[in-house]
């Protein structure tokens, strides 16, 4: 035995005995993970976040979260003699007096980037799949949480160098909340100390962004990884896998490696770029003054919607009783946001509500199968690519020569004209995608062969599907929406919450509609049969229908036919 | 599982995918697809040359820390590399963070790539449990939960029942009363500035008093009150000036549409509030032959031709315009403050 064996097995005997870690230990070292691609994304949003604490934790040894003036005399000489707050100064002391805290700083902010840009993804991977079903919607709430703090913990980190970039941003936010009726103005006072900009706002958003957030954000993090843990992960249909088994590797080796590897991947990769691409040179805007703006004022990429749809909002506001409701700020600025996060955090209840789905679901749904909820994603994803989209408006105005008018009415129409049909165009693919999922079951792939036959006909020749194709597709189950509810029973009573009921099944026949029934085991067989007597079988496309060769072939099972025409 | 019909779901019909084991659990329809071999697994060069290359990205790792700390004695935070078009960069940002981000890469792509060559790579299947407890335990803790409720008494002791939740209702209240004095109250001071009847107009950055030749027809000024750096100081923040600046502009007295006061310009010198009425951005891009001011932050435009009106954009009030007047030594002075709030609304504005 090696001296290491021999230390380590002393040092587990040793942590045991005080703590009886082995028992939980064996329980998940060899747990087992599926794999994919996609898993990934959860992933680099773990990763980027353990690299935000480690260098966010750097720079707090040197950023001075004050807003007391002092005169810069650092090594940036254009901004030599200066008057600037303590807070910008220690970031440029960072950028430019401390070895490696440039690096640090902007592998902090990328870091950032890719935190929110992965949660994101994640999201979008978890919403599509239907992973968040039944047992996982909380976890999918807890996910919603975590985005929502992410992007205010952004905007706080973004906010803390008192740059002239980012003081305009904290302005818009005071400019938020004074228009938020009846406390707003109470609120303002309360945050920022008195007026604004005050002296109190970023020591307080300081501890909000070193502490607060990030306490929250971690405490989460390990309820969503227990949750994982406990309820093992999805994973994606295919040979083998069923609602009751999870196929994949185990964590010890094989994730161990692989995951603890990605970390480091996703490390070396984040401080690769900060190497090479600056971020956030706020050497460049100058000191924050309140009477001073950059011509292009943007927030960080993940922030723009709001700012989109701030500019994009009609100028409304009423003057009531002698008090002023600001909509054209309190309802793109809170309401808005609040409604859009609220809906995400519910839509897992609102889809089971519909379907009237309450199993639980191990196997991932792929989005075709699901047209509606993945219209539904579509749809807000298109919501917020044009409000993002507008909250760059003044850049597009000057970059492609329009006028920033057109833009800003383009997107007031826009946003509420093209997610749904975003929402119908996507309904429509998917299902597109569903029938010809259907169509290689019962009669095979296009090989791309053409056959010229006896009597001169052109066919194309098609081949079955492979076995992994099939338990792919044939992975959906077949459901079928909810019943319309009787107004009255036999008995004449009348059937309680009927209109809710009614408003339920009524949704859940638009869920379902359109969709393309799954072949019968039967009609597989039947179709596999006829497939396996070769060329007389083949189908060949004339227009929208097809038609079997009876005249040269075997012959044609009747349920194949008559299922397809039905189809059509 | 696939036949299971949920109560909820009357409609739903069975999956069309496999049969139950005599565990009652789900069978796939397909199994899983034979393991395939890696070259790795079947020929022992493939293997030995997929180790030392895993070897070689671990001590390249290990070699490009060596670098990351030369670097850092070497370079000084103010040795820069000039790249011409691309930019200037740090050089010690640049070295520190190849060697640092490579070594950590490296680390990475080594163990991934262990995994996949070397590494068992033979997909396992484990059971499910369902999420739920199972009966017999919830039974067995809501028996404990009874058990220890009646012991406490908490059922049966009204008194101390209300009067512990009483306790504990208002136990967070001094949580709450402690955040009173985060600030102070409003009062009145969202509808003052410094301005008053002789103030100084000055220059913003060169802080010199300004005469009305000084400004063209057509020409912009920023300006703040003379007052204001004293102010400043004396109260250590910049709260002041986040209201109090302005700007100046000057056109023929005949291109004045209307303006919020009567005889509140100066010989077509109009002062109006550089704080948007939106959500407080600076305003900045003036288009002189329109008169247009544009907010750069969300475009919200005025005509200072107009009375500062709103012509497009989210905000919805004008922006707020300074009477100006000249005092006895020919410089530009205000008449009086503003006569309404400036910057964005708030809730007791009216």
């Amino acid at each position: 035995m090696s001296l290491t064996t021999k230390v380590g097995g002393a040092t587990i005997d040793y942590v045991d005995k005080r703590t009886g870690i082995l028992g939980p230990a064996k329980a998940n070292f060899r747990k087992l993970f599926p794999d994919h691609w996609s898993f990934m994304l959860g992933e680099i949003v773990l990763y980027s976040f353990i690299v935000l604490l480690l260098t966010g934790t750097y720079l707090t040894f040197f950023f001075k979260p004050s807003m007391a003036e002092v005169v810069y005399n650092g090594s940036y000489v254009p901004l030599k003699g200066i008057e600037m707050s303590e807070a910008y100064a220690s970031t440029l002391h960072i950028s430019f007096d401390v070895r490696g805290g440039l690096l640090i700083r902007q592998i902090h902010h990328w870091a950032a980037l890719f935190f929110v840009a992965a949660m994101i993804v994640h999201m979008f991977r978890v919403f599509f799949t239907g992973a968040f079903r039944r047992p996982r919607e909380l976890n999918w709430v807890v996910g919603g949480i975590m985005l929502m703090i992410g992007l205010l913990e952004g905007f706080a980190g973004y906010s803390l160098p008192d740059d002239l970039l980012s003081g305009v941003g904290v302005r818009i936010v005071s400019g938020i909340v004074e228009a938020i009726p009846i406390v707003g103005t109470y609120l303002m006072f309360f945050i920022w100390g008195g007026e604004f900009p005050g002296t109190d706002f970023i020591p307080r958003l300081f501890i909000v962004h070193v502490l607060l957030f990030p306490a929250i954000l971690l405490a989460l993090v390990g309820v969503h990884l227990v949750l994982i843990f406990y309820l093992k992960h999805t994973q994606y249909p295919g040979r083998g896998r069923t609602e009751d088994n999870v196929v994949g590797y185990p964590l010890f080796p094989i994730y161990t490696a692989k995951a603890g590897g990605f970390f480091f991947i996703v490390f070396g990769l984040i401080t690769l770029v900060s190497a090479v691409v600056t971020i956030n040179p706020v050497w460049a805007y100058g000191p924050y003054v309140p009477d001073q703006v950059t011509a292009d004022s943007q927030p960080d990429w993940y922030i723009g919607f709001l700012d989109g749809m701030l500019r994009a909002f009609p100028n409304w506001e009423w003057i009531l009783f002698g008090h002023t409701w600001s909509w054209n700020v309190f309802i793109p600025g809170l309401v808005m946001p609040g409604i859009l996060f609220t809906a995400l955090a519910l839509y897992p209840f609102f889809e089971s509500w519909i379907t009237g789905d309450k199993r639980e679901h191990h196997i991932l749904d792929r989005p075709r199968n699901a047209p509606v909820r993945t219209g539904i994603g579509v749809m807000a994803i298109t919501f917020f690519g044009i409000a993002t989209i507008n909250g760059a408006n003044d850049l597009l105005a000057v970059g492609f020569h329009l006028s920033i008018n057109q833009i800003t009415w383009f997107t007031r129409i826009g946003l509420f004209v093209a997610p749904p049909l975003a929402f119908v165009a996507t309904h429509r693919l998917c299902i597109g995608l569903q029938r010809r999922d259907r169509d290689k079951l019962l009669h095979g792939r296009e090989t791309g062969r053409i056959l010229r036959l006896p009597h001169g006909e052109f066919i194309e020749v098609h081949e079955p599907i492979t076995d992994t194709e099939k338990a792919v597709i044939l992975s959906h189950p077949q459901r079928r929406p909810l019943p319309m509810p009787a107004k009255t029973d036999e008995n004449g009573v009348r059937t309680p919450r009927y209109r809710w009921r009614w408003i339920q099944a009524k949704l859940s026949s638009f869920w379902y509609r359109d969709s393309v029934e799954t072949p019968s085991a039967a009609e597989i067989e039947a179709a596999e049969e006829h497939m396996r007597h070769g060329i007389g079988s083949e189908h060949e496309h004339r227009g929208d229908f097809e038609i079997s060769h009876h005249e040269i072939g075997e012959s044609e099972t009747v349920e194949a036919l008559t299922s397809r025409s039905e189809e059509d | 599982m696939s036949t299971d019909l949920t109560p909820g779901s009357p409609g739903n019909l069975p999956a069309t995918t496999g049969t139950a084991d005599g565990a009652g659990r789900e069978q796939p329809l397909y199994p899983l697809a034979p393991h395939q071999l890696r070259l790795t697994d079947t020929d022992p060069r493939a293997a030995k040359r997929a180790e030392r290359q895993v070897a070689t990205m671990f001590g390249l790792s290990a070699l490009l820390i060596v670098a990351f700390v030369v670097a850092y004695v070497m370079v000084q935070t103010d040795q820069y590399l000039d790249l011409g078009n691309i930019g200037k960069f740090q050089l010690s940002n640049v070295l520190l963070g190849l060697t640092f981000g490579g070594a950590v890469f490296l680390i990475g792509a080594g163990a991934i790539h262990w995994a996949k060559k070397l590494m068992a790579d033979e997909e396992m299947v484990d059971y499910r449990h369902p999420a739920a407890t199972d009966d017999e335990t919830r039974a067995s803790l809501l028996e404990d939960f009874n058990d220890g409720l009646a012991e406490s008494g908490f059922a049966q002791r009204r008194m101390v029942r209300r009067t512990l939740i009483g306790a504990l209702a208002l136990f967070p209240v001094p949580l709450v009363v402690l955040l009173r004095d985060l600030g102070p109250l409003p009062g009145t001071s969202l509808r003052e500035t410094i301005w008053k009847a002789g103030e100084r107009i000055v220059t913003d950055v060169t802080l010199r008093p300004i005469r009305p030749s000084d400004i063209p027809v057509g020409g912009l000024v920023n300006a703040s009150p003379g007052s204001l750096e004293e102010v400043q100081h004396a109260e250590g923040n910049m709260n002041e000036r986040a209201k109090a600046v302005i700007i100046l502009v000057r056109m023929t007295p005949e291109q004045i549409k209307s303006q919020q006061g009567e005889g509140w310009d100066y010989n077509g010198i109009l002062a109006f509030s550089k704080i948007c009425t939106h959500v407080g951005c600076p305003i900045a891009l003036y288009q002189h032959v329109t008169h247009h001011l544009l907010c750069p932050c969300h475009q919200s435009t005025f005509d200072l031709s107009d009375s500062g009106n709103v012509v497009f954009g989210p905000a919805n009030r004008r922006l707020p315009q300074l009477p100006i007047t000249v005092d006895d030594a020919g410089y530009l002075v205000a008449s009086s403050d503003f006569h309404e709030p400036v910057g964005p609304s708030f809730w007791e504005r009216g």
